[in-house]
């Protein structure tokens, strides 16, 4: 088998043309994602079986307009295809264009053919073409484009087995470029430039002098000659405009007769969803619906599953303690390693909720339309409308949020947003105010639909969402980058979401977080529960002080035997660690075993949970462990004799985990982000700031 | 006065007549947005801005910077 050939296809397209569909086809669940060396964009890529002795590793580019990138992810595209050096330089390039959208979809394929590399045309959504009264004739395009062509649906698996053996038979494609452009635009000029640069097709080192960016991959000599050529910026503009317009009047001149269009069957049902949906008022009516209906959703229905998975880890550990030999080992399994799992398994459900209906509404085309909707008004908190989605996935999870500001093309917009983005309420902070919430609000409904924690939860999403916004204009107002917009989006066809892009996209994003942030959670259960179960000699005699401190009063064992975990909690390594701090967290109203939740959560939040059910897990007596929330709730502060978490204190926790910049992973990704550590640490001080003052504020009012 | 695309009223229609790359993003050209092509204004945002156009076949949302730089022949 390791002989097999293996074929190195680049899937590239216009967004909103199928090529994901496509390449789910391809590749089913043989899928992995990785990251770029040196960046972070994720790199999507599977294996295809192509016969019995071939297989294609296929990887699905960013989609784009345009070869000419004009945001991050869009220069990915380029460098895949210049880079040579590049492991994955590919032998042949899908190009996947709309049925619909054709004319505008091939401008593409034309830029990409002009690199001599060899380049399969796929066109996708053919099943669609009755209705939309389209015909092609493929003989004629396949000879005016110097191309093979395969037609496809990929939602409906046509035309797959025949891409398939068309990838198999690349090495027979034509690769001349189409239409001699260069000539047209100036026959000198592109002289001068094809001797500079023998080595190149003229294409690829036009792209190179046009792009405002450095290519690791050339010689110092290319360097130069490159820098040489990009001083005359008044003619590269030009020559782009022309070449523009030219590729145009070429994809025209090869349309006209091959493809055509009954205008007659067009329906109208785009205009009247659009009407509706960017509707002055409805617009927003439906959007905010829609915002709500999602957040119930994560509370409530999300909320049975993970009661099962929190009381099912809990019986785990009881068991597993009952039937071990009782020792180190078994204390290492039952109160770290599975209470540990137990804390990554919980956010599942919540995460592929939130990702289902992000997907959801980009594969119906809505999301274009949120950015329709909000541009101006995000361009007031010096953002901009492509904003919305980011912040709408810091809801999951501030990492791949961070990562998707990348398709803003205006600098400071996009800045703004990776600042800002870290107030939205991510589902690391779900766990610790769903839990801080059933403590202290009452489980009441009112009006008879609504929930009242459920309310509080949405109110605590509207405080983040507001904390962005409020960060983001007075950022807006310092800030003094100079802004060019380069704002363009496509208004995409609705379409009937695929179920299967849906499920994939899900269990892809479920799976990275759980193995991202999953290692950190699991690896901080067990640091924190050796730190909980060993300490300095104090810790070691914590049997004997005990006993002889108790022996005049008259405590039956089980009592003593609490008495002594709880000592030997207090003169831990982690004991002495929240203490030190105590401190300085008092004014929050905080001890210190809040105070070594506090310290754990800079891993990442939701170890607060899993902190403190260590914490009160070591502390307890070993046949009863009990959920989290009944742990958390039993337990009293000595010197009130009230409840622990009582309202004060839980108001101010909530307040203080809206706030704080607490996630080692996201401060890691805005610092590669921006290259500079500069933003990270404005982040983590004015966000701790902000944090630590509202919540004594808010301590002290209601206490 | 020159007429521009931010100047077409909802459902109105008129020819590009000129753009000039030094204030109008390559993008848009991408797109299809070219001069000689037809335009129609679908569609603006609540607050004016951004428009919804309809040019070559494309439907995009362009900032009425950008659509004030767009002139139509008259």
């Amino acid at each position: 088998m390791s002989n097999d050939k293996v074929v190195k296809v680049a899937l590239i397209g216009n967004p909103n043309t199928g090529k994901t569909s496509l390449f789910n086809q391809l590749t089913g669940l043989k899928q992995k994602v990785g990251n770029y060396p040196g960046i972070t964009v994720e790199k999507k890529q599977g294996l295809c079986k192509l016969n019995d002795t071939a297989k294609a590793e296929i990887t699905d580019l960013p989609g784009t307009y345009s070869i000419n990138p004009t945001s991050m992810d869009e220069t990915l595209v380029l460098d895949a295809l210049l880079n040579e050096k590049n492991n994955n330089f590919p032998d042949v390039v899908v190009v996947v264009v709309e049925i619909e959208n054709i004319k505008r979809n091939l401008l593409l394929f034309t830029q990409i053919k002009d690199l001599k590399i060899p380049t399969i045309l796929v066109i996708n959504m053919i099943d669609q073409m009755k209705r939309k009264g389209i015909d092609i004739d493929v003989k004629q395009l396949e000879e005016k484009l110097n191309t093979k062509i395969v037609l496809a649906s990929a939602r409906k698996k046509l035309g797959i087995e025949e891409l398939k053996s068309a990838i198999l038979e690349y090495e027979k494609l034509d690769t001349t470029p189409i239409g001699k452009i260069s000539d047209r635009i100036d026959k000198e000029y592109f002289t001068k430039l094809k001797d500079a640069f023998v080595e190149f097709p003229l294409y690829k080192s036009w792209l190179l002098i046009t792009q405002n960016m450095e290519f690791d991959f050339l010689s110092d000599k290319q360097k130069k000659s490159v820098l040489k050529f990009r001083k005359d910026i008044e003619s590269i503009k030009r020559y782009q405009h022309k070449e523009t317009i030219l590729r145009y009047q070429i994809i025209n001149e090869v349309l006209k007769d091959s493809f055509n269009v009954d205008k007659s069957k067009a329906s109208d049902l785009r205009g009247i969803l659009d009407r509706i949906l960017t509707h002055k008022i409805f617009g927003y009516v439906i959007f905010a619906a829609i915002l709500l209906f999602i957040f119930q959703g994560i509370f409530d229905w999300a909320s049975y599953p993970m009661d099962v998975i929190d009381t099912a880890f809990a019986s785990l550990s009881s068991w597993a303690k009952s039937v071990l030999p009782p020792g180190t080992l078994t204390n290492l399994i039952a109160e770290g390693i599975i209470p540990g799992i137990g804390g990554i398994v919980i956010f599942i459900p919540q995460i592929a909720i939130l990702f289902t209906f992000i997907s959801i509404l980009e594969e119906t085309g809505y999301m274009s339309r949120v950015v329709f909707l909000m541009d101006k008004i995000m361009r007031k908190f010096g953002m901009s409308g492509k904003s919305v989605i980011p912040l709408i996935s810091g809801t999951a999870c501030a990492i791949p949020a961070i990562m998707a500001s990348r398709n803003i093309s205006s600098w400071k917009e996009r800045l703004i947003t990776i600042l800002v983005i870290p107030f939205t309420t991510c589902s690391a902070r779900l766990p610790v105010y769903a839990i801080l919430i059933a403590l202290i609000i009452p489980d009441k409904r009112i009006l008879g639909i609504l929930n009242l924690q459920g309310l509080t939860m949405m109110a605590l999403y509207l405080l983040g969402f507001t904390a962005a916004i409020v960060s983001a204009v007075l950022l807006h107002y310092v800030l003094k980058i100079e802004n060019k917009s380069l704002f363009v989006i496509e208004m995409p066809n609705y379409k009937i979401p695929s179920l299967k892009n849906i499920f994939y996209e899900v269990v892809e994003k479920t799976k990275a977080f759980i193995f991202g942030a999953g290692k950190i959670i699991l690896a901080l259960s067990i640091v924190l529960w050796f730190l909980a179960s060993n300490g300095p000699s104090s810790f070691k005699e914590a049997e004997q002080t005990v006993t002889a401190q108790l022996e005049s009063t008259n405590l039956s064992k089980q009592e003593l035997q609490k008495k002594v975990a709880s000592y030997k909690l207090e003169h831990s390594y982690i004991g002495y660690m929240g203490k030190t701090i105590e401190p300085v967290i008092k004014p929050m109203g905080y001890d210190w075993k809040i105070g070594i939740a506090l310290i754990s959560s800079f891993a990442a939040r939701e170890v607060f949970v899993g902190a403190l059910a260590t914490i009160y897990n070591v502390e307890s007596d070993s046949e009863n462990v009990g959920t989290i929330k009944e742990r958390m709730a039993a337990e009293l502060n000595p010197t009130t004799g009230k409840k622990r978490f009582d309202f004060p204190t839980g108001i101010s926790l909530l307040l203080f985990y809206a706030f704080a910049m607490q996630c080692i992973g996201t401060l890691a990704i805005v610092k590669r982000e921006t290259n500079s550590w500069k933003w990270p640490i404005l982040q983590l001080t004015g966000m701790g700031a902000l944090a630590y003052f509202s919540a004594v504020i808010a301590f002290n009012i209601l206490s | 006065m020159f007429k521009t695309i931010a100047n077409l009223r909802i459902g109105e229609k008129g020819f590009i007549e000129k753009l000039c790359l030094d204030n109008i993003p390559l993008k848009l050209l991408e797109m299809g947005c070219l001069p000689g092509i037809e335009v129609q204004l679908i569609q603006t945002a609540p607050l004016n801005d951004p428009l919804y156009i309809k040019v070559n076949g494309s439907h995009l949302a362009i900032r009425r910077e950008t659509a004030e730089k767009i002139t139509i022949a008259k």
